[in-house]
Formats: structure tokens, sequence, C-alpha cells
């Protein structure tokens, strides 16, 4: 702070006369700061050096393991991995050769390996498609349209079949891919179904809101792995014979009722934000329910829910490597395949780093723009 | 601006459902399993794919390698079935399983045929409506130690730490031997395999236990195998093999019989460098037979003549599919040679 | 507003309509809304039980809760209560609920201490210290709790085996069978003393509420801790002294393949503490840093005018305030860690859903399964829910 008061001191205005005197060196600049925010007091300064030897120490650890003593790549014979190099290491550095060799698989996981640009043009979208809809000047009705195109792309890039592109069936999806599809239709599918869960929780009738509490609750109060066996194991007797639904689909479908329960409760706190003569307002207009809802209500209350809901999205994105238990070669599911080839077994530090960079590049982008966002909305606010 | 806001909104919904509806029939593109469950071949045949349940990843056996193609002992016979069927190895589709939702899979219909070295047991065969046409791989289950554990013998793991996968029949085989050589054991349980074995590495578990397969298959990947052993004792019988859907003897008999074909190429000594040769040339009337020169057997299990002479063209023997995944494993044949090395491999007669 | 009633225009009754056979009658529209989405809920759910009922059947699995009379065979590696691989597949299920309610209620303990120290340290004036807990936020929040297990798992493995591990003094191992500490030989005067302990507590709860309310009488503040010393120590020690005072070690010592005796922390347990603590302890920091930050500057300088000093400002005026806005969101974390305790099936550790996981197996009845499974977490959910909304009824403001 105080080097900003230093710098935005008025220049021009000073006499010619006197003679510009510095600072003291300990009340502004590098050196008062570090005093002032490191060295306050005995215990401050105690707990810097304690602090601040751990983390050294750690860094220059972690250094030495990832950098320094890591193996990037091993020799292979007759396409078997030579790993004696890495088992030599004896844990005192990292074998990044697993990554190396099995990067593919783990971004990729069974799919066709001479199709892999599809799934890679996919993740490319995906990305594409979450930094439109972060961008404020495509909040319009139409970004609907354009999340409906793009999710129809990847569809026909995953599944092909036409267009020249061989067809792919789910089974050999696999890999990152998995990941944001599973949480981006999920998010995509669920909510419109909760903001329907959402009214009809507020809603009047008592057996609809009966119904959306008992759905809320029920789902809210169970763990995702439990829908997810559900899904897994239940979900096949409940169809009639010979009707039959995807692995991966179900997951989906478990995700999405997981998902809307949630997001319901995400949509409920921002209609209840709403000042109530909005909805009085509207209801002097003769709008009908819809109507009302519609042009009024729900512009305002998604508009408020956005940051709740970019972290909400953020949870289903961690949530979604829960499918590692039913069997789904989802981004960790895959990671931990790669390692049950003999040659590779026991690398799994090095796999879970390289897995967790990738859910964090993703997770924390989004939620530095969640709070980006809220903190814009609430100036917003207040102005 | 009301209308077209209106129009907009309407357009939407439009799409909306437009694209669900569209988007529907395209997930659900599944295999519509044969309505009474005596047309599983029709249905196959019908839909273009073979689909065959396997392991999420189990060294040998099923295992997905790093360009992501499906390799192992249990896969060679999806291969097998699928040119068998289609005359192309590559129309089948993994179905990677848990030892939990495989026979949910197989029930309703999601995978046509399971070889994922499950156990044939009775209560599977009747209450869980399965079928087991054959046995491809005899299996007992064992324990494996570390050598410098200083421990000769199964008995002597009084007190010891036991890592064992959970929901499986190793499970029970385990409490159950434990109880009748009243020896109290500490139980490490852990659902994923690769999981477990790394639990046994770094010495959570004093032993692991397994089928011997996997525990040979674990001690041979590792740096130096002499530093495990495996403990004489095997404490149970775990006949591994194909399973298929209780009812539809046609389907269960071109899997036995597919079986049995590898079996019996490698009793007359056909591989897939002279399967072709030998269809030809060889005038051993069994073998005329079964590469379909003659008999015509190939047409009274539903596929034509000539399935015999593609299936070992492309997938090779049973010692062949042997040697390429499980004899580098360190997997020795013990129990699955030949009836006439000794072993309990059996192909019945083809005639 | 109530002013305006007295004008007799206004206290006329609205006038009473009789259900007219209109779709402009909001009351009928509404009733065939309901009778609409209700009839397509129960049709559907209906579908679904005849399907299910028919699969049953044609698939020859066994329905019913029977299997829970049946043997296990299952082995189990820590039980709070005894059991064995011959006990029913109902006692096995009991140990995994009293399993997930071990790692829950020690997990929920745990968690807001260290969410609590985390939302502090954010706030603290130390750079440093301050950079390093939003650090901390920041990255357990980012990374998918279950990898968090697997990789503590993965870390805790890599201890030395029994015969090397670490004894940093008498009695405690630290190997990679888990941590093991020096406990007593447990009787039944242990369990009294337990008992005397519970009793002390409620006996200390009343004591402090006469209190209150005599202080209340006549203002003048009564000291409650000598009195709570004496029935939270001297009971229980009195009940133990009386029975004998028994007093018998149980030091661990390796025997065999592994430590006999003493008490276990299993690997286990420890990496699923480990990863929902740091999980949890980094919402809950966020949520104290807020809570703390929510309480009006204003508090702290009044208070401070009156010449109070910065403890009881902290305990009697600000943390009271944060509490309030700390209650609600704390609540649902607790539920969080409770449900994300599931995933202890990924690293073996045997809470209810890894017993009931494997009986499904077994038994290959999945719906029964599963069933245990959620009316299990739906009870712990509403408990928690109704606890803390119990509570924090108890601490809102009353408005008057």
């Amino acid at each position: 702070m105080a080097d900003i008061t230093a710098e935005a001191a008025p220049r021009g205005h000073q006499p010619a006369t006197a003679a510009p005197r510095r600072p003291p060196v300990l009340a502004v600049g590098p050196l008062a700061w570090v005093r002032a925010n490191l060295f306050s007091s005995w215990l401050s300064t105690a707990v810097t050096l304690a602090l601040g030897y751990l983390l050294v120490r750690w860094a220059v650890g972690f250094v030495d393991w990832a950098f320094v003593n890591a193996i990037w790549s091993v020799p292979s014979v007759n396409g078997t991995a030579q790993t004696q190099a890495c088992r030599a290491l004896q844990g005192s550095g990292a074998c990044w050769a697993v990554v190396t060799e099995k990067h593919r698989f783990i971004l990729f996981g069974t799919y066709p390996y001479e199709q892999h640009w599809r799934p890679a043009i996919c993740i490319v979208l995906f990305i594409g498609l979450y930094i439109v809809s972060a961008m404020r000047r495509f909040w319009r009705k139409e970004l609907a349209l354009v999340w409906l195109g793009t999710l129809a792309v990847i569809g026909v890039l995953m599944w092909g079949g036409i267009l020249g592109m061989p067809y792919v069936p789910q089974e050999r999806w696999g890999g990152l891919v998995i990941t944001l599809i599973l949480s981006t239709f999920g998010i995509a599918f669920a909510f419109p179904l909760s903001i329907l869960v959402a009214l009809g929780r507020r809603s009047r009738m008592p057996a609809i809101k009966m119904l959306c509490v008992l759905y809320v609750e029920l789902i809210r109060g169970v763990p995702l792995i439990s829908l997810l066996f559900m899904a897994s194991v239940m979900f096949p007797l409940f169809l009639p014979e010979g009707m039959n639904i995807d692995k991966l689909l179900r997951a989906q479908i478990a995700i999405i009722l997981f998902a809307a329960a949630y997001l319901a409760e995400v949509v409920r706190g921002g209609l209840q934000a709403l000042p109530k003569g909005q909805y009085e307002a509207a209801d002097a207009l003769g709008l009908s329910y819809w109507q009302k809802t519609g042009f009024i209500i729900l512009p305002q209350a998604l508009r408020l829910v956005i940051p709740p809901l970019v972290n909400t999205f953020i949870g289903f994105f961690k949530d979604t490597s829960l499918v590692l238990i039913i069997g789904i070669f989802d981004l960790l599911t895959a990671g931990k395949t790669a390692i049950v080839e003999p040659a590779w077994q026991g690398f799994g530090i090095e796999v879970y780093v390289t897995a967790g960079l990738i859910y964090f590049i993703f997770c924390f982008a989004m939620s530095r723009y969640s709070q980006n966002l809220e903190a814009e909305l609430n100036r917003h606010r207040v102005r | 601006m009301k209308p077209m806001r209106l129009a907009t909104l309407r357009a939407l919904g439009a799409a909306a459902l437009v694209g669900a509806l569209t988007s529907a029939p395209a997930m659900a593109q599944q295999p519509a399993p044969a309505q009474n469950a005596a047309a599983t071949m029709d249905a196959i045949k019908a839909r273009g794919t073979l689909s065959c349940g396997v392991n999420t990843g189990l060294a040998g056996f099923a295992q997905p390698d790093s360009q992501g193609r499906w390799t192992g002992f249990d896969v060679e016979y999806c291969r097998a079935l699928a040119v068998a069927l289609f005359n192309d190895a590559g129309k089948v589709r993994y179905v990677p399983t848990t030892a939990q939702n495989r026979f949910t899979a197989l029930q309703s219909g999601e995978i046509d045929v399971l070889p994922r070295n499950t156990t044939a047991t009775l209560s599977r065969d009747t209450s869980l409506g399965l079928d087991f046409p054959a046995i491809n791989f005899y299996d007992g289950q064992g324990f494996m130690v570390k050598a410098s554990l200083g421990v000769k013998s199964a008995k002597e793991l009084d007190g010891a730490t036991v890592c064992v996968q959970p929901g499986t029949t190793t499970e029970q085989n385990l409490s159950d031997w434990a109880r009748a050589s009243n020896i109290k054991f500490t139980p490490v349980v852990i659902e994923r395999q690769e999981e477990l074995v790394s639990a046994y590495l770094a010495g959570r578990c004093d032993a692991y236990t397994t089928d011997v397969s996997g525990l040979a298959a674990t001690r041979s990947a590792q740096p130096s195998p002499a530093d495990h052993i495996i403990l004489p004792e095997v404490i149970s019988k775990e006949p591994l093999g194909p399973a298929v859907r209780h009812g539809d003897q046609r389907w269960a008999d071109l899997v036995r019989w597919t079986h049995y074909l590898l079996l019996a190429a490698e009793e007359f000594g056909i591989t897939s460098a002279n399967v072709e040769k030998a269809a030809n040339d060889d005038q051993r009337p069994e073998i005329q037979r079964m590469l379909g020169k003659t008999g015509g057997l190939g047409a009274m299990l539903g596929v034509d003549n000539a399935w015999g002479v593609r299936v070992i063209k492309a997938v090779g023997n049973y010692g062949e599919v042997f040697e390429r995944h499980l004899k580098p494993l360190g997997i020795q044949r013990g129990p699955n040679a030949q009836w006439t090395q000794g072993g309990l491999q059996y192909s019945q007669p083809f005639r | 507003m109530s002013d305006t009633a007295a004008d007799p225009r206004l206290l006329r009754a609205p006038p009473k309509k009789g259900l007219r056979l209109s779709w402009a009658d909001e009351r009928l529209r509404a009733i065939v809304w309901q009778v609409l989405v209700l009839g397509v809920v129960v049709s559907i759910i209906s579908w679904l039980v005849s399907n299910t009922s028919h699969n049953l059947e044609v698939r020859r699995i066994a329905t019913g809760f029977g299997y829970l009379s049946r043997e296990a065979g299952l082995p189990i590696a820590e039980s709070v209560i005894s059991y064995s691989p011959t006990d029913t597949y109902a006692r096995a299920l009991i140990v995994g609920v009293l399993n997930t309610l071990k790692i829950a209620i020690v997990g929920i303990i745990l968690a807001t201490f260290l969410g609590t120290l985390v939302g502090i340290a954010r706030l603290s004036k130390n750079w440093l210290l301050s950079r390093i807990a939003a650090t901390y936020v920041e990255v357990v929040r980012d990374l998918p709790l279950l990898l968090q297990l697997l990789f503590w798992y993965a870390i805790l493995q890599g201890l030395p085996g029994p015969r090397q591990a670490m004894h940093p003094m008498e009695g405690v191992f630290l190997s990679n069978r888990g941590l093991k500490l020096p406990w007593i030989q447990w009787q039944d005067a242990h369990s009294f003393a337990l008992l005397g302990f519970v009793a002390g507590l409620v006996l200390t709860v009343l004591h402090a509420r006469s209190a209150r309310a005599k202080q209340m009488a006549d203002g003048k503040p009564r000291k409650v801790w000598p009195a709570a010393l004496g029935y939270l120590i001297g009971l229980p020690v009195a009940i133990w002294a009386l029975l004998g005072a028994p007093w018998q070690g149980d030091i661990p010592a390796l025997r065999g393949f592994n430590f006999q005796g003493g008490l276990t922390i299993t690997p286990e347990y420890f990496a699923l503490l480990l990863g929902l603590v740091m999980y949890t302890a980094a919402f809950i920091g966020e949520i104290v840093r807020s809570g703390i930050l929510a309480v009006a500057k204003g508090q702290w300088e009044a208070a401070e005018a009156l010449g109070l000093p910065r403890g009881l400002i902290m305990r009697k005026i600000v943390l009271p305030q944060a509490l309030r806005v700390i209650i609600p969101p704390m609540t649902s974390q607790y539920l969080n860690l409770t449900k994300n305790s599931s995933l202890a099936v990924a690293i073996g550790y045997q809470d209810i859903v890894s017993i009931s996981n494997t009986t499904l197996n077994q038994t290959g009845q999945a719906i029964e399964g599963i069933a245990v499974i959620m009316a299990v977490y739906l009870t712990f959910s509403l408990s928690i829910s109704l606890f803390m909304n119990w509570y924090n009824a108890r601490i809102a403001l009353v408005e008057r």
C-alpha cells in the first residue's frame, strides 16, 4: 500500500526551491512493506521465519524431485518400455516418462488412436464454449443456441459415422473429454430442469411444491456415489426387457439429476433475492405466470445466480471424477489405468500430479473468473 | 420488442426440443438385445458388432495399451468371436466392467458375453441367471509374500495383514480358509487391483491374495521377482471362463466351440501361420471337419464353415494366445496345459 | 398500514367465488396442473416398478431383506464393535454405519478446528501467513477430493514397514501399518467412568443454566468453571477410583508380522481423515473469514470504547454475530463431509458404502444394497440438518 501512496503523490506542484527529500527508508518502500507485513512483532517474525524455512525446504525438495532428478523418457524395446532407470531412482526423482508415454491415453482414453484429433477438437470447442459463455457481452438468449450448436457439433465429432468419420461407440470414449462431457452436458441439461424445480418449489400448488421439495431434499441428502451406483447396477433393472441404455449415458443421467437438485437451490436463492416489488409490478401489469416468469423474474434472478452457478459447476467438474468407481474412463480413471501395465506399476504419484494439474487449471480459471464476476456484479449493485 | 423476444423464446424452445429429440435416439443407439433370449446371435449379427464385457484393466487378461487398444487373453476371445461372426476382429465393442456391475451388464443385455476372468460357481450359474459355456483358464487362489519375510507356508500367516479385493470370491475364500485353518488375519480391502498391488508392494500388507495367475503376473512385473515368493498352498478352485446369459443355447454353443476350436488347433499343431495350408492339405479327418473342408460343422453353429480357418488365422490357437499374453507375465501353463500334456484343457471332438 | 383497516370499505371480505369450469379460473388451472403432473410422475414410477419386478422375476434375482440374517463371510479390517466373518450381514452393515460415524464425527471436529485456523490465518497481518493460507485454500478447493484421497493414500504407503517403524517415543510407532499408540486395557471401571463423564456433562449444562438464571435475576455473574471441573473430571475419576482404579497399560509391541496391542489408526482411516479434513477445512476457512468480515467494524470500535478487553470482545460481541453468518453454510459443509466420506470405498476404508457394496456383490441384490446406503445417508443428513437448524434458531437474533 505504501508504494501506491508514494506513486500517487502529486508531482508537478512541488516548489522548485525545496529539494525533494526522500522519505525515510523504513516508512515507505519495499523495506517498510517487509517490516509492516512480515516482521511487525516478535510473534509475526517467528511465524515468518518458521514458514519461510519450511517453504524453502519444501520447494527445494520439490524441485529436486520434479526437475533435477526426474526422468523424462525411457527407451523402449519391442514395444515394451524399459523402466529400470525409473525404478533405480527409488522415489528420489519423478518418472515423468510415464506421462510422456501415456499422455495420449490419459487425455483420450481408448478412443481410436488415429482419430484422436476428434476428441482434441472437442476439448478445444469446450474451452471455447466456456470462454464465450464467460464474456458478458454474449450473455443473451442466443447464447443458449450457441450451446446447443456446439454440443451438437461435439456429439457429431465424437460419434462420427458421417462426413467420412468412422463411427466410434461410447465405450471407446475416454480421458479428459469424458470429464468435460459429463460436466458440461450435465450442467446444460440440469440447468433448465433446475429452473423448473426452483419455480416449482416456490409454487403455490401444494402437490407440485411437495414433489419438488421431495426431489431436492432426497437427492441432496445422499452422496453422488450412491446415485452413480444406482445408475450403474440398478438402472438396468428399471427398464423394460430388451431396452438398454449405455453406461456413460446412465452416469450422465445420474449427474444431471444430482446437479439439478443443487442448481435448483442456487436458482431459488436468486428468486428469493429479487425484491417483492418486481413480482407485484408484474402482477399489476396483468402478465400471466409464464410471462411474468420469463420476462421479469428469470432474467433478473439468473443474472444474480451466475457466480454461485460457476462455483456449483466447479463442484460438478471435480465430482465427475467419481465415475472412477463405476469404471468409466474419465481423466482420473484413464490416468489410473495407464499405470496398470506392469512396466509402469508404482508411478501413481506422477500420474496423480499430472491429472491434478489439469483439474487445477480448469477449476482455478473458473474460480478466478467467478470471484472477479462477483466483485463486478456487486460493484454495479452498490453504485 | 416484446413480440420479437417472444419469438426468440419460442425459437429457443423449439430448438431445444428438436435438439433433445434428435440427440435422444442418437444417444439411445444401443444394442437392442433380443426380446427372447434365444436370439442373441441374430441380434449381434443385425447390430454388426459384438459387445464384449472386459475388465477395466488387468495385466495380461484385458488392458488398454498406450494407444487405447484393448489387448489381453480375455480380449482375444472377444476377437475370436467377432471373427467367427463377422470375419473382422475389429467389430467388437469393449465394455469395461467392474466387479460390481459385470453381471448386471450381462443380464440387461448391455453386453453379449463376459470374458472377464469370472469364476464359475453354482450360485452364479443359477441365481444370477448366467451360463459358463467353457472354462478357458483354470486358476486357484494363492498367497504371495515378500521373500524377506521368511515365510514358507500359508499356515505361518497367523496375525498377518492380507491384501484382498472386496466383493469377489477371493474375499470369501480367504475368510473360509482362515476359519478352517484357525488363522487370524487383518484384511486390507481395496476395490481396484492396481491399488491393491501397490499397497502390497509398499508393505501395507504382509501377504497379497488373489488368483495364482494374478500373483504370477504381479511378481514377474517386479524389477526383481525373486524378492517375492508365491506360497505353495492353493486355497480354492477358480475356473475362469466367458459367461453368457442363461437360456440362449445357440449363442452359448458358439462361445463354447470357439474355445474348443482354439484348444483343438493347439492339440493338432495348427497355428495362425500354417492354418491356411492345413485347411487345404491336411488329410486328418477331424482337421478337415474343424477347418470346414467337410462336415458342415460351422453351419450347425450358425456361422459359415470356414470359421475355423478365419479364427485361427486371426488370433492363433490356445497356446499362441497364452504365449502372447500370459507367458510374458511369467504364468506357466500348469493346469492349463493340454490334456495330452497332463493338463486340464480338453477339447471335445469336432464331429 | 394497519391504520387504513379502520376504513369499513376495506374490511369487506373478498367475494367468494365458486369453482368455475373455465380455463380462466386460476384455481381450476392449478388443480388441473397438479393432477397432470402428479399423474405423469405416478405413472412413470409405476412403470419403472412394474419393469423392475418383471426383470427381477425373469432374471431370478432374489428380493427382500432376508439376506440380512445370513452369514456375511466378509472380513472387516476395523470395527468399533466386535465382529467376525461368521456374523450376519446385518451386523456387518452396522459395523459399516459405525465406521462412517467414526470418520464423520472426528472429521467434522477436526475440520472445524483447522478451518477456523485457516480462516483466521487468511486475515492475519503477516503477509506470508495469509498468502500461504490463501494458496492452500485455492489449491485444495480446485482439486477433486477423490484425487486428493488417492494422493494421500499413496503418500502414507510410502512410510517405512513395521520393522523399520518410526519410533518417536515409548509406545508410539508410525509405519505403513498405521499409527500405533499406547492405550489402557479397557475394563468395566472405564466404561462406568465414561458414563460418569456423560452425567457430568449433563450436570454442567444444568448448572450453567441455573447460574445464568440467577445472574439474570440479580445481575451478579457467577463462576461456572469450578463446578464444571468437578463434574467433568472429579466425577469420572471418583467412580474410577471407587471401582479399584484399574490401570494397566496396553503398549503396542512388534510381535510376528504386526504390532500387537495398543490403539491403531490405520492408514486407510488416516488418509480418509486427512483428505476430508484438508478439503473441508478449505471451505470452512472461507466461511469463517467471510463471517468475521461480515461483522461491522463499528462493533469492534464500540466494544473497545466500552473498555472491554480484546478476548471478551471476540467472545461476547464479534463471535456471536459472526456465528449467525457462519452457521448455515457450515451446516452444508458438515453434510458434505459426511456424504464425501463415502469416497472411502476408493481407498479401502470399510464404511457403509464399501460394506453395502460388497454385500450387494455377494448377494446380487442391488436394490436392497443401494436402499440401505441411501437410507443411512438420509438419516445422517436429516439429523445434522435438524440439529443445526435447532442451534441456528437458538442463536438467531431475536427481533423485537
